[in-house]
């Protein structure tokens, strides 16, 4: 029984980056100069000053016609409406919960916006606040879609669908927002085996793939499923899909489902799943899969 | 300290996978997560190094000055820890927040190398009973990622490691003083033998097994985790041919138990074995790194890495 310890130098540190390096976009700092021109329209994470239009944040340039905007590579999440999010509740309120969900101000989950167990629909009374803790309790993890922004630009949440609600067992893995790809669809049944909710916050829930089991049923029974071990084969895929996304993340790649599951088809080479935390494999993934998406691209 | 915030399910998820001997990302529970070691970062500082294990952030300076040695150890030198939360690793660690974990460490360390097995403090003496080198070995941590304390003892060994004392040139005896003087060369100084310094260990007890090198999930999901410092192996630290260098077993120099939580004598037992076992193999990774950057640094002038990726 010996452990696996591996220590590298700085000198060995891997350079990450997967781009060709003529595509490489062009990096902005704060208070850097874009233009001296008058005739942009300043956008997002731009000022004025010495009639040059400046970033604010550090990001990538984009532009539409006259209007310049940069968009920051790390930042808190920006809520629109409709997005999948991923959250933690922190505190159970007066018909309300709040949740954490990687942005500036903590979101809220409406009583009156969340389906009651057991599905029927009436009008929530006061027995129902008394139950909000047996509902959602404090570090409980949910998917839920935002309803609407706040004028603050705190999010107010929903889970009226069956697809949302409560979490059970599986991994968080926190990215940055701005890596995650806007689809139609942020919940995955990969072919591993595997579920996967991308949130767009940032937030990516890997669990083991769900069987169909009917929430009417009596309620003793869904408890117990939820507590039965998560089996050997699974778990190993959700490590492989979590270092997979950990090395994707590492190499500033868009994550969705089709470049979780390449890298995921990529890091099968590697028989370990722990071989996957040496910098050179994620490095190896992340180039694959990045040459795999360029070649799908390119037909 | 407490860690994130984890729901009930997910510390389910957590606890059966220690169980399975398989965790979240796919270590068993006697790996650790890939390090980055720097040495020689700090320009001031007699030895410095940098450790980066995954979030965790460690930077160790050591400064070395004359004092006086104690009364009832004259041959021996002074050996000093001391530990720096930045807050910048957590908003806990603001103002006063990091004062505790910062003594808890500090002691540990001061503990770990108290024994004459786990650090020669008499390659510190200049001068018996009237002069000798005392090493103030600052650790700041910069970022909190779990498994401080290993990362900080790996650091340390690392620092001292990279220490150099200047040689003592001409002393001159007046009266009672001693007035000494130094060699200004940097090259003309000695190296530590810190071969046998210790290392630590935090086993996180989680359900009734004991991982190394706890994620801070994980760390949020045990109530009880056992630090234990166990001696250093001086045959990973030499270049030279390694067979005339007597092959030290390891030896547990301290323990420590951090949490509200409560061990069984026979689960202490298998921490401890499992702690050595682990400690070996930190210490030949960490013996075998040190060596390569030395070996680098005479091929080439060192070039400085840091903080930027």
């Amino acid at each position: 029984m010996t452990g696996h310890v591996s220590i590298k130098l700085a000198s060995e540190r891997v350079n990450h980056c997967v781009a060709a390096n003529n595509e490489l976009p062009r990096f902005y700092t704060p208070g850097e100069v874009i233009s001296g021109m008058q005739d942009f329209m300043r956008g997002h994470g731009t000022y004025t000053e010495d009639d040059c239009l400046k970033s604010s944040v550090a990001g990538v340039m984009q532009k539409v016609n006259k209007l310049i905007c940069i968009r920051p590579l790390k930042s808190r999440y920006v809520g629109e409406i409709g997005d999948v999010v991923v959250g933690r509740v922190l505190e159970v309120q007066q018909r309300r919960w709040k949740i954490e969900t990687n942005s500036r101000l903590d979101s809220v989950l409406q009583l009156s916006s969340v389906n009651l167990p057991g599905g029927e629909l009436r009008r929530r009374s006061a027995e129902d606040e008394q139950m909000m803790r047996k509902h959602l309790q404090e570090g409980d993890l949910i998917s839920a879609e935002v309803q609407s922004v706040f004028s603050d630009g705190s999010l107010s949440l929903h889970t009226r669908s069956l697809k949302y609600g409560k979490l059970v067992q599986g991994t968080l893995v926190k990215v940055f927002p701005s890596l995650i790809k806007r689809r139609k669809n942020h919940f995955h049944n990969l072919p591993c085996g595997i579920s996967v909710i991308i949130g767009n916050n940032g937030y990516i829930w890997i669990s083991p793939q769900q069987q169909d089991i009917l929430l009417e049923d009596n309620k003793d029974e869904i408890q117990n499923y939820e507590l039965q071990p998560v089996s050997r084969t699974d778990r190993e895929t959700m490590a492989r899909v979590k270092n997979c996304i950990a090395a994707l993340v590492a190499s500033k790649m868009m994550l969705d489902d089709t470049s979780i599951m390449f890298a995921f088809e990529e890091s099968l080479k590697y028989d370990n799943v722990k071989d996957l935390l040496d910098p050179e494999a994620m490095l190896d993934i992340a180039f694959l899969a990045q040459h795999r998406i360029n070649t799908v691209m390119e037909d | 300290m407490a860690g994130p915030l984890l729901s009930s399910t997910e510390k389910i998820f957590i606890l059966h996978g220690v169980q399975n001997d398989y965790r979240s990302d796919g270590r068993s529970n006697i790996d650790y997560r890939p390090m980055e070691l720097e040495t020689d970062v700090v320009s001031h500082a007699s030895g410095s190094a940098r450790l980066r294990l995954a979030n965790t952030d460690i930077l160790v300076g050591v400064k070395t000055e004359i004092d006086v040695p104690k009364p009832d150890n004259p041959g021996k030198g002074k050996i000093e820890f001391f530990v720096d939360c930045s807050a910048n690793a957590t908003p806990e660690f603001e103002g006063r927040g990091g004062e505790q974990l910062a003594n808890s460490i500090s002691n540990m360390m001061q503990r770990a190398y108290h024994t004459s097995q786990a650090f020669n403090l008499k390659q510190l003496c200049i001068f018996e009973g009237k002069q000798c080198w005392k090493l103030y070995v600052d650790i700041l941590i910069l970022e909190c990622g779990g498994n401080l304390c290993d990362a900080v003892s790996l650091a340390v060994k690392a620092a001292l490691f990279n220490t150099r004392l200047p040689f003592v040139k001409a002393a001159l005896m007046d009266g009672g003083n001693v007035d000494l003087q130094l060699s200004d060369d940097p090259y003309d100084s000695k190296q530590l033998d810190i071969g046998c310094a210790p290392l630590l260990v935090t086993l996180c007890k989680i359900g009734d097994k004991c991982v190394v090198d706890p994620s801070a999930e994980e760390e949020s999901c045990s109530v009880i985790s056992l630090v234990v410092g166990v001696t250093g192996n001086p045959k990973f630290y030499c270049t030279e041919d390694t067979t005339n260098i007597l092959n030290v077993e390891c030896k547990c120099s301290t323990i420590g138990m951090n949490g509200p939580g409560s061990v069984a004598p026979k689960t202490l037992k298998d921490a401890i074995n499992q702690g050595i076992i682990a400690a070996k193999c930190l210490d030949e990774a960490l013996g075998k790194a040190l060596l390569r950057e030395r070996q680098e640094t005479i091929v080439m002038k060192k070039h400085s890495y840091g903080f930027l990726k």
